[in-house]
């Protein structure tokens, strides 16, 4: 499904992160591989370290903490908000939705409406799909799109298909109008039928978490989790990514008329470096244009990989001029999605910790 | 080319024999999905091709043959 939007810019991005920092070297005991071959796994990968949240602290912890930078420095006022978005698979609560708590919080005006999004790794996309889309009504004006995940205490620590790469951190981006045209091009699909391929089978209301469920059990690879943790069936995320990606950028080249080589950087979800490099190679981009170095970093925190990824790789240069950027998400849902738009002379463009 | 590929093969794991004959690597266990990535890095460096993602699959990897013809269809000889 495609998308066009104009008038609308993205003003500002904050990406927030935890303190701590967990090397890939100090979780390599608890996998069932040899440690000459996790060596290669972390080289092929571009393991290094992640963030990880402290013990307690929940999305919505960071998505605050992140708002307050922003008002203690005179970067947001309150009253302009007109619709808060958040964007996670970690809510504080089944109900009320977790941008209702942050409005309570902040205690915003009532004329704003607020949205929590189930969405993992095209998250970004989404969210910004869905500001533009709030942004074509006339009471709309500034939109805050939180990005939040706190995944970590859902992977289980003996799972190297998926504890290596986890990450938590949060984002804010603030979407608003604006008087130039600025052209926006947005795609995005949806296969239900791969749902389950990235899913955390316990917890909600069709297997509630019980003694049972948090049994720790082998799978055939050795690796050992509960049906309370994250379970990612990485060849299948694989293949979906090489299969159904790059024909989607090759179609967003043709939806907004632009030529790949005109795209100063492609923003990509950052799942490990082997995969954006094959997808580098496929696209014929150069990898030096699709930054690889989120995970290798950080993590990968689903839906706030791509902003994190402007934020770390443009940092000031965001603020001090323009950029033509394709940006992408691929995973949960399955979902793909793709935006290719000018981001440029922003207000803030900064990475801090909590 | 061949032998490079046992070599290469042997070298990523090296409790295993890769030069029987009709044995599928896969099936028995000799290369897991980590080692495929590793393989694609190591095929990608020695022979400066870039194998398509949509090709790493698990039967493309069974055996010494299939390996052989993936490597042909990126133009190695």
């Amino acid at each position: 499904m495609d998308f066009f939007f104009k008038n609308k810019r993205i003003s500002g991005i904050l990406t927030i992160l935890p303190q701590k920092a967990v090397k890939f070297e100090d979780e390599m005991v608890n996998y069932n591989f040899s440690p000459a071959k996790s060596m290669k796994l972390k080289l092929a990968m571009g393991y290094n370290e992640h963030r990880i949240a402290a013990p307690g602290q929940t999305s919505s912890d960071f998505c605050r903490f992140g708002l307050q930078y922003l008002i203690d420095n005179k970067l947001i006022e309150l009253e302009e908000i007109d619709a808060l978005l958040f964007v996670s698979q970690s809510p504080d609560y089944f109900m009320p939705p977790t941008s209702n708590v942050l409005h309570g919080h902040f205690h915003l005006k009532q004329d704003c409406i607020c949205m929590d999004i189930n969405q993992g790794c095209a998250g970004f996309e989404l969210g910004l799909i869905q500001a533009c889309l709030l942004l074509d009504q006339p009471a709309v004006k500034k939109v805050v799109l939180f990005n939040a995940d706190v995944l970590s205490p859902k992977v289980s620590s003996r799972d190297r298909n998926s504890k290596p790469l986890i990450g938590d951190a949060a984002s804010i981006t603030i979407v608003e109008k604006c008087n130039e045209e600025n052209p926006i091009y947005a795609n995005i699909k949806m296969d239900g039928s791969g749902a389950l391929v990235l899913n955390i089978p316990a917890g909600g209301f069709r297997l509630p978490s019980s003694p049972e469920t948090a049994i720790m059990e082998e799978d055939a690879a050795g690796n050992f989790r509960s049906k309370d943790n994250l379970v990612m069936q990485g060849d299948e995320v694989f293949n979906f990514v090489q299969r159904e990606v790059p024909p989607m950028i090759e179609h967003l080249f043709e939806q907004s008329g632009i030529d790949r080589n005109n795209v100063d950087w492609y923003m990509f979800h950052q799942p490990n470096k082997f995969m954006l490099h094959k997808l580098a190679d496929k696209l014929r981009i150069p990898r030096e244009k699709i930054p690889a170095n989120i995970v290798e970093n950080f993590g990968n925190a689903s839906g706030v990989t791509v902003p994190t990824c402007i934020s770390f790789n443009l940092g000031n240069q965001l603020i001090n001029g323009e950029f033509q950027l394709c940006m992408a998400g691929f995973g949960v849902g399955l979902t793909w999605s793709s935006i290719m738009m000018k981001v440029g002379y922003v207000k803030f463009n900064d990475i801090i910790e909590f | 080319m061949k032998k490079q590929i046992i070599k290469i093969l042997t070298e990523l794991r090296p409790e295993f024999d890769f030069s029987q004959e009709s044995v599928d690597f896969i099936e028995e266990g000799m290369l897991d999905s980590f080692d495929m990535v590793n393989l694609v890095n190591e095929l990608d460096t020695t022979y400066c091709i870039s194998i398509d993602g949509v090709d790493i699959l698990p039967e493309n990897f069974s055996t010494v043959e299939a390996i052989l013809k993936l490597l042909e269809k990126n133009g190695v000889k």
